[in-house]
């Protein structure tokens, strides 16, 4: 009996998610994106396929099952679907924000080669924010296992780790040397791109599932790794992120007005200097600010400084616009914000007032010569092209090295020529029962991927404690 | 939270706070420091160990009222509790027999250099010890402070007490060897103390107190540059060469803020913001 099926509709185009306006969002530090409602949503869910062999799931870092996920929130089951994507992720609402899906889940995606991929980001983001508006509900919990696991770090490895082994039983202490948890999804990415309160909702889920917090302990300076190990911890996992701020060592990094993209960020976010001075921690923005880099913690700092009253903000970077590693949707808000790019130019040196603060800033011109280890092409200086730029604030957003604590105090930790932990693709270091995962042992890179390690310790670590008697 | 078990006034404006922190206080080191924060509104404040006792379970610190937070730190009492308290950071003070130690202590700094005084006395050193301060009415831990030090001066700005001013050092190096001196004080007198000792040869360490966020090394706000190099107040220090500091940058970047410093200053000896947040 033949079925008189019709064949079904391709979408080729995604629903737009709803933004604030240019205009408006360059003067406030609300969230830019505003999310899909009900109806947005379940129209751009509509477009999936529903492969039989999905490509999506391999581009995802920590596996969410997209195509099941989907299909769930079709049925308007929201409830099942939101279990269904914590069942891989602990984080939803944060990944459905800042994940670079265009470069994972979306990149695979069979729409993407004839029109536009499923905006996987944009539905995990609605069903998360569904979730949360309902409350979140925990899970019976697991039979307690009697192992005691120490993570170092509450950022996104870290949490990531905590969420999965509380879930498996295990007692988990989450050491965390701020005054609030979340690592770089506090201090370092902005308001408008993630608001802090769904970081606490999503913090607030881990230790719902059982994980101590414990806010303000250095480890390394506080108690060491050694010692964890020695007054009862089975397993310890290090999830310290990126570290110190890099500085470019030219002339005059050390006048006033210039600040490392971390202090920066820290300030305006971890320490909410835009509200200074009821906050007590103030920032200072000048007229001209100049921001020095290319990737997404330079566009976040030159779009906190439009925020904050800049008059005119630039960002200027060695390369050209293709070698940028920023989000593409990133750089394309902060251009319609008002941002101006300046490309192929490198500051030489920092002039400054009497006072000690920055007034001029003299670059060169930069061209691409042949590629260098990084796969991109090097920029070698223009003989001759140097010029001077007026400026009052710069920010230097040029990368970051790990921090060198926890590698100083740890007797036989291997770590690498940067400075970061050395650690297997299972996290394992090399110290029995040490993992690491995240920034710390890649370098700086994404939320997403310091999930996926610390999912990944996870698994291994809860094989450790398995088979340790 | 950290509750406040003790409070002392050591001078005008200058306070010592004992608080509960057992953790802290069995990892605590002489020239170590904390970072703590009042409430959740509160900077990020640093400040140099001024004592730790491990059976108390508790540590010290002093601090001067100079502007908003300190001076709202100063209306706490004994019983009131501080939000977050981050330490022991910073590398601790290297404590061994170097011999003959002169040991300058000033300002509200002079509370951490009496644990480092004592500490360098323990460790089996001839200790000289030389505390100033801009007027006689500042100065505190004297009598503490002479009964472990092998010889003992006192140094005003104003002569109101003591030697005026530390140009007698410079005697006091001339008359006999000292194998290394220690500065913890403002950074005018930590830069005129290595001045003085340079000619002599005298091994100088400073304990520099720049500006900190985080103060465990990820904003980088409290960089000094020491023999020509970027350091890490923080993560490097506290404690540097005397003689290779660059002071004059250190001056300029403490004053970085003084405009928003005495602005919320004012606002909060007006009786505070008012707007509660909105």
């Amino acid at each position: 009996m033949a079925e008189n099926k019709p064949k079904p509709k391709v979408k080729k185009e995604a629903v737009q998610m709803p933004k604030q306006p240019p205009e408006a969002r360059r003067k406030n530090f609300d969230e830019v994106a505003l999310g899909y409602n009900e109806t947005q949503a379940l129209e751009e869910a509509s477009r999936c396929l529903q492969c039989p062999k999905p490509q999506c799931v391999g581009g995802c870092p920590v596996g969410v099952l997209i195509p099941e996920f989907i299909k769930l929130m079709r049925e308007g089951k929201y409830e099942e679907a939101a279990l269904k994507i914590k069942e891989k992720n602990a984080l939803p609402a944060i990944c459905g924000r800042v994940c670079p899906q265009e470069e994972q889940c979306q990149k695979s995606c069979i729409l993407g080669k004839i029109g536009e991929p499923v905006s996987v980001g944009r539905l995990e983001r609605w069903l998360a924010d569904w979730e949360r508006s309902k409350g979140v509900k925990i899970g019976a919990k697991a039979t307690r296992t009697g192992k005691r696991v120490a993570v170092i770090g509450a950022g996104p490895a870290g949490l990531t780790v905590a969420a999965e082994l509380t879930k498996l039983g295990h007692g988990v202490t989450l050491y965390e040397a701020l005054h609030l948890p979340g690592g770089v999804l506090v201090y370092g990415i902005p308001e408008f791109r993630l608001p802090k309160s769904i970081v606490r909702a999503e913090v607030d889920y881990v230790e719902k599932l059982g994980a101590d917090l414990k806010l303000g302990y250095l480890i390394g300076r506080i108690h060491t790794i050694p010692e964890l190990l020695k007054t009862g911890f089975d397993t310890v996992f290090v999830g310290t992120g990126a570290g110190l701020p890099s500085f470019m060592n030219v002339p005059g990094e050390g006048l006033g007005g210039i600040y490392s993209s971390n202090e920066f960020l820290i300030r305006v976010n971890l320490m909410k200097a835009y509200a200074f001075p009821v906050y007590d921690t103030p920032i200072r923005i000048g007229r001209h600010v100049v921001v020095i880099g290319g990737g997404n913690v330079a566009m976040d700092s030159a779009r906190s400084a439009l925020r904050l009253g800049a008059e005119e903000v630039c960002i200027v970077y060695r390369r050209s616009r293709e070698e940028m590693p920023a989000r593409q949707e990133e750089i394309e808000n902060a251009e319609e914000e008002g941002i101006i790019c300046k490309f192929l130019a490198n500051p030489i040196r920092f002039i400054g007032d009497e006072k000690g603060w920055v007034k001029q800033m003299e670059c060169v011109c930069m061209e691409l010569g042949p590629p260098d280890e990084s796969g991109r092409r090097r920029p070698v200086p223009v003989k001759g092209s140097e010029f001077v730029m007026d400026t009052d604030t710069v920010v230097v957003a040029v990368g970051r090295t790990p921090n060198p604590i926890i590698q100083s105090t740890t007797e036989g930790l291997a770590v690498s020529k940067w400075g970061t932990i050395v650690a297997d693709e299972n996290g394992k270091t090399s110290i029995e029962g040490v993992f690491a995962g995240g920034d710390i042992v890649t370098g700086e890179a994404t939320v997403i991927s310091a999930m996926g390690a610390g999912k990944k310790a996870a698994k291994a670590m809860h094989e450790y404690l398995m088979s340790k008697k | 939270m950290y509750k406040i078990v003790s409070k002392k006034e050591l001078a005008p404006k200058i306070k010592l706070f004992e608080m509960d922190a057992p953790e802290m206080a069995a990892k605590a080191k002489p020239g170590q420091f904390l970072v703590l924060i009042i409430d959740e509104k509160g900077e990020r404040i640093p400040l140099t160990l001024a004592g730790h006792d491990v059976k108390k379970g508790t540590v010290a610190f002093a601090f001067n009222e100079v502007g908003k937070s300190t001076k709202q730190l100063g209306l706490l009492e004994v019983g009131d509790s501080i939000w977050n308290v981050t330490g022991p950071l910073g590398v601790p003070s290297e404590i061994k027999k170097f011999g003959r130690v002169l040991c300058v202590g000033g300002g509200v700094m002079i509370a951490p250099m009496f644990l480092q005084i004592k500490a360098l006395k323990e460790a089996g050193n001839s200790v000289v010890t030389v505390l100033g301060a801009r007027i006689k009415d500042l100065l505190f831990c004297e009598d503490e402070s002479k009964a472990v030090s092998d010889e003992f001066h006192v140094a005003t700005d104003d002569g109101s007490k003591g030697y005026t001013g530390l140009d007698f050092l410079k005697e006091l190096l001339g008359k006999q060897k000292f194998d290394r001196c220690v500065c913890m004080g403002p950074v005018a007198m930590m830069q005129k103390v290595s001045e003085i000792t340079k000619p002599f040869g005298v091994p100088t360490v400073v304990c520099l107190t720049p500006i900190m966020i985080d103060g465990m090394g990820m904003c980088g706000v409290c960089r000094v540059t020491v023999g020509g190099k970027m350091k890490f107040g923080c993560v490097d220090g506290p404690e540097f060469d005397g003689h290779l500091v660059d002071f004059d940058e250190l001056v300029k970047r403490q004053r970085m803020f003084l405009p928003e410093e005495r602005l919320s200053s004012l606002l909060w000896e007006m009786g505070g913001c008012k707007c509660g947040g909105k």
